[in-house]
Parts: structure tokens; C-alpha cells; sequence
């Protein structure tokens, strides 16, 4: 079997589900005037942290580029479990998905790229529009989002956001094991705490204490938006930025083979009563 | 050899239970406990290729965890099961590759794409060939009569539409066995006739082996030679469906509108079976006491509107025979 017939299913349940999720605009623009919000209260926050006067890490035009770059790639963000899985978990539909003569695995991670990548992609270019594009023509550069540092950090910027994807499909999957397996889509609802906290989408994890550091850079969710926005804006340059594609891949691995475990776990063990 | 081999085949579940009241869900927190239900005790039968198996049984008898196991989504607790020499839930992709399965209570196309979309998507799925895929959806457009509603977002569709499109769609990549289970449910009439039409068609015309579970007798008539009744998650019955009816034809009804109202109606060889107004119905053995000679004593003594006979439904048949078993849903 060629390559590209055996990745034929795959393919087109990811085009299916990218076109879908095109479609969701009013959710999107809800999604997108939510987010000008919310980045405004951010960078509001930011501001009056750094009148402070200490030293940061970062600069205050830097803070303001991570707080643009979270709003507009918010939703590469795990959140939650995929909504047609939690559904079909929670009707018992989700049997269904083991009579396609497909790698059950492969194909949820597929959705969840396309999910994430869709979602994110209407979100992000009309932010982009605003807060780079906009704000520095209207006399607001100060607060507008900033080009990246060099080109080569806005290629391994590029790379890292693909990793980030990943990273954030793998852990989705993990998700929607977790919702399988207790048959409720709130068997996700720890995972906003987490990965809100420990990726850098409150507070920017480099504006963390120093002493902290090195376990917030090594965890797992630091590569779903502290390591790629560092990047972009030069913070992370040359070995460390190395590093941070390092941590990126491999939580994504670890995350991609615990999803491959659990899921052959969990669908041993549906039970799918009733008809 | 057969082509669905089943020996020995045993599942069971195990579901949470608590006591009952506030106590109880309180003890629940500290200690779970559950029950176990047997949902199919040691079946066994075997289905030659290009059969069609009836699987009737109440609700909860364990036909559609039979249909789950044969179609690979569930793992029996014990017992043996090959399709085509395939474990189903060892060789699962190579399994689901080749057969079909419809879920009347559920449904396997795109709530939200157009009917089409989803076939599309279902053919690169099961990685159908361009050409056969073209070849099979005009065959099967054509047979389920489903031309007009191929663009249509499948939520918008009625439920008899809906249903004809799964069916389509189970079929796509052409499996050489079906699995259906409860494909008439709620549908209406004509719907009905046109999924057993169909299947009909694919079974004989095109060797499919189906199997299809059903609570509407109409649909087993139509459609089985061979009918096994299943309850309590046993096999209580492996048999042919002519036997089974030339077993009932032992009793027939008649049906008598009184034109007054009646208070005797106690009649020699017909046994009263149920009365509404002045709309009786009495059942019979017609090698015993002729309809003739029963419908002369009848007018004989009272003023009559309307006489029917009828044979006794198969549904009475079947739930006579839960029920002997004790099998019918507790």
C-alpha cells in the first residue's frame, strides 16, 4: 500500500474537520472581540507591573508581544476534550468510532490537529490585523504586537508553534481518553487549571520567580506558549532555543504514547450497553 | 465452513449500584459496589455465507451486545467468535474493513455535513477506489431512493430519510456481511418497506449475509428464513421462520361487531380473547370447530355488523414463548 493510500483516511477526516470548523465564523468572531478584551486587561495589568519600576527579564514591548501572541493563538490551547468524542462518549456513540477500519489513535489526533489549527488560524490573522497591523498605523505602537527579533527566530518560531500543535493534539487525546473512560466530558474539567497556570496564558512564565525557572521550562505545558512567544521575540535564542524545541518534542512524544496506551486501554473496556 | 462461527460465547457487565436515598449515596462515596449482569450466557450458532439471521428477543435479552462483539467493538468475557476465520476484536481493522453495521438508535453520518460529504469521507475512510466508490453510490442512491437528500445536512433530514441514508452508507465500501440492528425502529411505513426491500435485494441478489435484530415481527416475516430467539442472554430458539409461523397457524381470530349490545358470549370451540364495546374477538382451531360453523352459531343467536377472521399475530406467538422461558424483560 502506498504512503499515500494509507494515509488516505487520515487525510480526509482532517480536511472534513478543518472545513467544518471554518464554517463556526460567529463563534469565532465571538471568540476573536473576547480575546481584544481580555488582551487589553492583560496588557493593562502588564503596564502598570512594570511602572513598578524592578528589573524584568523581558521588556515591557516584549510582555505586550507574548500577551498578542497568547490572545491570537489562544485556541492552540488544550482546553478540553473533542466535543464530538465528549458527546459520543456520553451517548455511548462512541463504539462507533472502533467499526472504521482506521488507528483510532491516529485519526482523534488528526481531528484535534485540525481543531486546533482551524480554530486558531480565524482567530489569529484578524488579531494579527489589529494588533500589528492597526494599532502602530492609529499612533499606538508602544502597545502594538511587535515583528519577531530576527529571521531566524521567526523560523524556528514557525517550527515551534507546529510543535506546539502537536504538543496540544497529543495532550487533546489524552483528554478524550480521560472522557471515554468516565463516560462525562467533565472528566476534563482539570485541565484548564493546569494548562492555563503552567503555560505562560496568566502570567507570562518568564515573569515568574528565577528560582522556579527551570521546573516551569522542563513541564510539559511551558511549549504550548512561553517556549514559542520567547522564541519569536529573541528570549530564547540560539542553545535555548534548542531547548525549548527539546521540551516541546519530547512531551509530545510522551504524551503521543500514553494516548496510544490509554486509548487501547479504554476502548477494551467500553462496555456500550443498551442499544 | 461456516462463515460467522460463534461457540461458547459469554459476556458480562458490571454496573455501579447504590442504595437507595441520601444514606446510601453517602456510603456509595466510601464504598462502590456492583452487579453483574450476564448479557449473553454461553451462545453458540454458526451462519452460512448468504444467510439471513432474524435475532428477535425482548429488550435487554442481549441482541445488541451479540451484534457489538460480532462487529468488534466489544470483547466477550469468554467464549470463541470468527467471521470469515477473523477474531473480530483481535483483528479489528481487518475486521470492520469488511463488514457494515447500522445502529437504528444511532447514527454513524455527520450531524452537521451534507449527506454526500459524509459518504465521501466514509469512502476514503475505507479507502474505497474512486471508481467503485462512484459505482456503489449510484447503485445505492438509486435503491434507497435517496437522490434528493444527498445535500442536505443530515440534521435537517426525517427520520425514515435519515435512516435510509445510513443504510447507503454502511454500505459503501460493499461488506459481504451486515449487521443491523434495529434498522426499522420508528420509521414509517413506507420507509419500512423500502429498508426491507433493500435488504431483501442485497441478500439475494448480491449474497450478503445479514444479520438483523428487530422488535417488528413484519420485518422478520419479510425477510428471515431462519430466526434465532434470544432471551436472559440465551438461545432459546434456532429455527425457520416457517415452522415458526406454521406453528401459530394453529390459532385463528375472529373478530365480531355485535349490531347490540351483548352480555352472553360464551360461543362452543372459540375461547374469548378480548371484548371492546360491542367489538369481541375470540380465538379458535379451525381443525376443531370450522369458521363457518362458528360465525352460523354466532349470527344464529345475535344481531352481527361485521365479521373478520384473522390469523393470530406472531408477535403473540413470540411473547407467549418470552414468557414461557421467562424471558421476557423483568
Amino acid at each position: 500500500m502506498s504512503t499515500l493510500s494509507l494515509a488516505q483516511p487520515y487525510l480526509a477526516v482532517l480536511a472534513a474537520r478543518f472545513s467544518l470548523m471554518l464554517q463556526y465564523r460567529t463563534a469565532a468572531l465571538a471568540g476573536f472581540v473576547t480575546q481584544c478584551w481580555w488582551g487589553i486587561i492583560k496588557i493593562m495589568v502588564l503596564a502598570a507591573f512594570y511602572a513598578g519600576g524592578a528589573d524584568q527579564p523581558i521588556t515591557l514591548s516584549q510582555a505586550i508581544t507574548y500577551v498578542w501572541l497568547g490572545q491570537a493563538f489562544l485556541a492552540l490551547l488544550p482546553w478540553q476534550a473533542d466535543a464530538d468524542i465528549s458527546i459520543a462518549a456520553e451517548t455511548g456513540n462512541v463504539g462507533y468510532e472502533r467499526l472504521r477500519p482506521v488507528d483510532t489513535h491516529v485519526l482523534w489526533l488528526m481531528r484535534a490537529i485540525a481543531w486546533r489549527v482551524a480554530n486558531a488560524t480565524l482567530r489569529a490573522v484578524p488579531m494579527f490585523g489589529i494588533a500589528a497591523l492597526l494599532l502602530p498605523v492609529i499612533g499606538l505602537r508602544a502597545w502594538a504586537w511587535q515583528p519577531p527579533a530576527t529571521l531566524l527566530a521567526s523560523l524556528m518560531f514557525a517550527l515551534s508553534i507546529t510543535l506546539t500543535v502537536l504538543l496540544s493534539s497529543t495532550f487533546t487525546v489524552l483528554l478524550n481518553c480521560a472522557v471515554v473512560a468516565l463516560k462525562t466530558r467533565r472528566a476534563s474539567n482539570l485541565a484548564p487549571l493546569f494548562v492555563n497556570s503552567l503555560s505562560g496564558m496568566v502570567v507570562p512564565l518568564v515573569l515568574l520567580p528565577a528560582w522556579a525557572q527551570g521546573f516551569l521550562f522542563w513541564q510539559p505545558f511551558a511549549g504550548l506558549v512561553d517556549i514559542p512567544y520567547r522564541i519569536y521575540f529573541g528570549n530564547l535564542a540560539g542553545n535555548a532555543a534548542f531547548a525549548g524545541l527539546f521540551a516541546q518534542a519530547l512531551w509530545t512524544c510522551v504524551f503521543f504514547v500514553l494516548g496510544r496506551a490509554w486509548l487501547s486501554r479504554v476502548m477494551n473496556r467500553i462496555d456500550m450497553q443498551g442499544s | 465452513m461456516p462463515q460467522i462461527l460463534v461457540h461458547d460465547l459469554t459476556k458480562r457487565f458490571h454496573v455501579a449500584v447504590r442504595d437507595p436515598g441520601l444514606a446510601g449515596a453517602f456510603r456509595g462515596l466510601v464504598r462502590r459496589r456492583s452487579r453483574e449482569i450476564v448479557a449473553l450466557a454461553s451462545i453458540g450458532f454458526s451462519l452460512e455465507r448468504g444467510e439471513l439471521l432474524g435475532l428477535i428477543g425482548p429488550n435487554g435479552a442481549g441482541k445488541s451486545t451479540l451484534i457489538k462483539i460480532l462487529s468488534g467493538i466489544l470483547r466477550p468475557t469468554s467464549g470463541r467468535c470468527e467471521v470469515d476465520g477473523i477474531v473480530p476484536w483481535i483483528e479489528r481493522i481487518a475486521h470492520v474493513a469488511r463488514i457494515g453495521v447500522v445502529f437504528g438508535q444511532r447514527t454513524q453520518l455527520w450531524w452537521d455535513l451534507p449527506v454526500i460529504e459524509s459518504f465521501e469521507l466514509l469512502a476514503n475512510i475505507y479507502r474505497v477506489p474512486k471508481a467503485q466508490y462512484s459505482r456503489s453510490l449510484e447503485q445505492l442512491v438509486e435503491m434507497m431512493k435517496i437522490a434528493p437528500v444527498l445535500e442536505v445536512p443530515l440534521r435537517q433530514l426525517s427520520l425514515g430519510q435519515r435512516m435510509r441514508c445510513e443504510i447507503a452508507s454502511a454500505l459503501l465500501h460493499s461488506p459481504t456481511i451486515l449487521f443491523l440492528d434495529e434498522p426499522t425502529i420508528g420509521l414509517d411505513a413506507i420507509s419500512k418497506l423500502a429498508v426491507r426491500e433493500f435488504v431483501k435485494t442485497l441478500n439475494r441478489e448480491h449474497g450478503v449475509t445479514v444479520i438483523l435484530t428487530t422488535h417488528d415481527m413484519h420485518d422478520i416475516e419479510a425477510l428471515a428464513r431462519r430466526v434465532i430467539i434470544i432471551g436472559n442472554g440465551r438461545i432459546l430458539t434456532d429455527s425457520n421462520f416457517e415452522a415458526m409461523r406454521d406453528e401459530v397457524r394453529g390459532e385463528r381470530r375472529l373478530i365480531v361487531e355485535f349490531a347490540e349490545d351483548v352480555v352472553d358470549i360464551e360461543f362452543c370451540g372459540a375461547t374469548l380473547k378480548s371484548r371492546e364495546g360491542r367489538t369481541v374477538e375470540f380465538a379458535f382451531d379451525p381443525s376443531r370447530s370450522p369458521a363457518h360453523e362458528l360465525i352460523a352459531s354466532i349470527a344464529a343467536r345475535h344481531e352481527v355488523e361485521d365479521i373478520r377472521v384473522e390469523d393470530a399475530k406472531i408477535e403473540e406467538v413470540i411473547a407467549r414463548f418470552y414468557s414461557i422461558h421467562g424471558a421476557a424483560e423483568s
